[in-house]
């Protein structure tokens, strides 16, 4: 399938680029018409993921984030969020809940946060060279939202 | 993003204005446990209900908190939480706390 629209955004890892990145990409994904809720759990979730390249990926640097968005006609929205740092050692432990290397004021909810409020994550990770977390949404139509075709 | 802080009795009631994600919640922890260091309240209340966005960072933040007020025998209560951010108060679990004020 392909998709009906798509974007590409790179920025550097600073922290004050977060809220940029998760207001661009729900900006984008607004084109589907999804409602409050879905747009706070993609917010969420784009947040989640570029923190954790700017906390653990670049953690001592300052390196460039890439996400690419990918929405289609039956209101899948694919998300890739990707960078070129440090890589994650163990997947599986960093995306256990309550996990973090973040410190006391981390709460090591990242993961756990982008698989409950998004439909699929995907995490690929090679040590010094980066990773790329992808994340799906599938945001309702609004005819079957409202029970009627439109 | 914006804290306004004001003591009631021995209750410290932090009103956040704005996001809570990583970046600005060093700014907001600052601005809160400097006047817990100064006041000693028995009580901080977290008043969220100019809360636009939230992310685990504010869970982070609540957490955090929660652990100081302890450590000083007092108590803490989140208040006013809208909407948008109580799946991601369920999701951490903070109910179990007893310290979210429905």
């Amino acid at each position: 399938m392909k998709p009906i629209n798509e974007m590409k955004l790179e920025f550097v890892s600073k922290s004050s680029n977060e809220s940029f990145a998760r207001a661009t990409v729900s900006a984008f994904i607004a084109q589907l018409d999804p409602t409050i809720a879905e747009l706070a759990d993609i917010k969420t979730a784009i947040s989640e993921a570029v923190t954790n390249c700017i906390v653990h990926a670049y953690k001592s640097s300052i390196g460039k984030i890439y996400i690419t968005v990918q929405i289609f006609e039956n209101g899948k929205s694919i998300i890739k969020i990707r960078d070129k740092g440090c890589g994650i050692n163990n997947i599986k432990q960093a995306m256990e809940p309550l996990f973090t290397t973040g410190g006391d004021e981390r709460a090591g909810l990242g993961f756990a946060v982008m698989q409950s409020f998004m439909d699929k994550v995907r995490v690929s990770s090679k040590p010094n060279k980066g990773t790329s977390i992808t994340l799906e949404k599938n945001i309702i139509p609004r005819f079957i939202k409202n029970g009627q075709p439109s | 993003m914006d804290v306004k802080i004001k003591l009631t009795g021995n209750t410290l009631t932090a009103c956040i204005e704005g996001d809570i994600d990583h970046h600005n919640a060093k700014e907001i922890r600052e601005c809160i446990d400097q006047k817990i260091e100064e006041e000693s309240p028995n009580l901080l209340e977290l008043d969220f209900s100019k809360v636009q966005f939230m992310d685990s960072s504010g869970i982070g933040l609540i957490m955090g908190r929660y652990k100081l007020m302890h450590i000083l025998d007092g108590k803490l209560q989140v208040i006013n939480i809208p909407e948008n951010i109580k799946k991601l108060i369920k999701l951490a679990g903070l109910a179990s706390l007893n310290i979210i004020k429905e």
